[in-house]
């Protein structure tokens, strides 16, 4: 994994959302979110179903625009910029992979190379190449989507936005609709990106995972980030009730 | 015993099919393709404009395209070829001269794209939205990311109900009679109809009524074919080969298809 580790930690930057709100008519999803994730470092954000940690995530690359608050990339404010150029620089990974269905693995992955970064089609095809072969999937370029088990759709998944050079990776229960024995593969993967140096947001059930990798957790519940700190703290001297109580139902 | 015979000579005449035959394919297979050709790929641009209206976010695009289709899909086909062809007639005049040809394709064109913009639409709307949030997520603007993902997809779930439109098509190209052709624009229908009405004899309008058959029937079996194709997967599907990976077929190759949205026959 050395050439991921070389890229990412070449690319990426620092992250900070700050006083983020957002609601949907009367229904106040994100009320005051903040999350703050040095270059490089990995977040785990924890939390019910319904505390708004995919709608956060959704917020930084703005496939949701915010109310109120703001995004920094690097120190920069991301919401003056055209979000199609924001997006490009920052790579998502959703829980139902969401490949194109109707295009071979590999062109999932030239897909944006060709048609964004202008690259030729070999270019791209070098790139997406070079892509699967770090996720292990190689010998599946030529597949469909639905040939592949979730596992591997996934990794494809994770190729297609590492291939964009991304600043910052997000995922959003990347591993929530797997299979329980494919499960472990994907968040290898997604600690050896960690380990390269990828600034990384992470929505996820996996406590395991979170423990590990992450250099901050952070707790989320209605709307607010409640709680964050490293692993350590949190899973273990916890001081907020209602992370307590979530942790006593969660391990 | 008499009288069915004559039943028999009345529809089954060869001599009279025989007699009609030359002008037919000539004539009337040539015209009937080149206005249902020409019809279909039109209607077919119209149709994908009109989904795209249909379900843009401004009402000003949503409307005119909701009340296009309301129009076009609720007037009678025979109803339409006539406003158009006769209403439009001064209009085309200062165009194509003296001939009611083109009109009459543009108004099987105009027919044609309400039923195929409903069927797009309901391809389109039937992709999963996480389709467009997955390319919106690389980069994609809207409209790149509906060329390029979602109407790709949304097309090849509707390709029956496309075909079954064109099949609907290539009858009612039999209505564009109404315009006054000449002798050499005349399409299967006008030739069958023409030797039938100068012999006293149906002969040659069944033979009409074979060509017709000869274009649907196969396209209905095309129909088909596709279906089931685009049930099962591609014939070349691998067989996955790590065991510790059990196969997901998850991206959406079990989509039921949206009937088709023609009419009633006439």
């Amino acid at each position: 994994m050395t050439s991921t580790s070389t890229t990412a930690a070449a690319t990426s930057v620092s992250l900070s959302v700050r006083d983020v709100h957002l609601a949907f008519g009367k229904h106040r999803v994100l009320r005051g979110a903040n999350l703050e994730v040095p270059q490089g470092g990995t977040a785990c954000v924890i939390g019910p179903s319904g505390s708004g940690k995919s709608t956060l995530l959704r917020t930084i690359n703005r496939l949701i625009e915010p109310d109120r608050g703001d995004v920094l990339l690097g120190g920069r404010s991301v919401l003056r910029d055209n979000p199609d150029a924001l997006r490009q620089r920052i790579g998502m990974v959703f829980q139902q992979f969401n490949l194109f269905p109707h295009m071979t693995v590999l062109r999932n992955i030239t897909l944006a190379l060709r048609r964004i970064k202008r690259l030729s089609d070999e270019e791209a095809a070098q790139v997406a190449r070079t892509q699967l072969e770090l996720v292990g999937l190689a010998h599946k370029a030529d597949a469909r989507p639905a040939h592949l088990s979730g596992g591997q759709q996934q990794r494809v998944a994770i190729a297609r936005a590492l291939a964009l050079q991304p600043q910052v990776m997000l995922f959003d229960e990347a591993t929530s609709a797997l299979d329980p024995e494919l499960v472990k593969g994907v968040l290898a993967l997604m600690a050896e990106l960690s380990a390269g140096g990828m600034t990384m947001v992470v929505v996820t059930h996996e406590m395991g995972f979170a423990r590990e990798v992450a250099d901050t957790v952070a707790f989320m519940d209605h709307g607010v980030v409640v709680e964050s700190g490293p692993p350590a703290a949190i899973f273990e001297h916890p001081e907020h009730p209602r992370l307590r109580r979530f942790l006593s139902q969660v391990l | 015993m008499d009288s069915l015979s004559t039943l028999w000579s009345t529809f089954f005449d060869w001599s009279a099919m025989r007699q009609a035959l030359p002008e037919m394919v000539t004539v009337g297979l040539r015209n009937t393709l080149v206005l249902s050709i020409s019809a279909a790929l039109l209607g077919s641009v119209l149709g994908m404009l009109l989904a795209v209206a249909g379900l843009a976010r401004t009402r000003w695009l949503r409307w005119p395209a909701r009340v296009y289709t309301d129009v076009f899909r609720g007037l009678p086909a025979a109803a339409t070829i006539l406003l158009i062809g006769v209403g439009l007639a001064p209009a085309g005049m200062e165009i194509w001269g003296p001939n009611p040809y083109p009109l009459g394709i543009l108004a099987l064109s105009l027919i044609a794209s309400a039923y195929i913009g409903e069927i797009f639409r309901s391809g389109i709307q039937s992709v999963e939205a996480a389709q467009m949030e997955g390319a919106r997520a690389l980069g994609f603007s809207w409209a790149e990311a509906m060329r390029l993902v979602i109407i790709p997809q949304g097309v090849r779930r509707v390709l029956p109900a496309w075909v079954n439109q064109l099949i609907a098509l290539i009858k009612d190209s039999s209505l564009v009679y109404f315009l006054g052709l000449l002798a050499s624009q005349r399409e299967l229908f006008r030739i069958g109809q023409d030797y039938a009405a100068n012999t006293g004899n149906q002969s040659a309008l069944l033979l009409a009524g074979l060509f017709y058959l000869s274009l649907t029937i196969p396209l209905t079996h095309i129909v088909n074919w596709i279906d089931r194709r685009l049930r099962q997967g591609r014939p070349a599907a691998e067989p996955d080969d790590e065991e510790d990976e059990s196969g997901l077929a998850l991206a959406g190759t079990a989509t039921t298809l949206p009937g088709t949205m023609r009419k009633d026959p006439a």
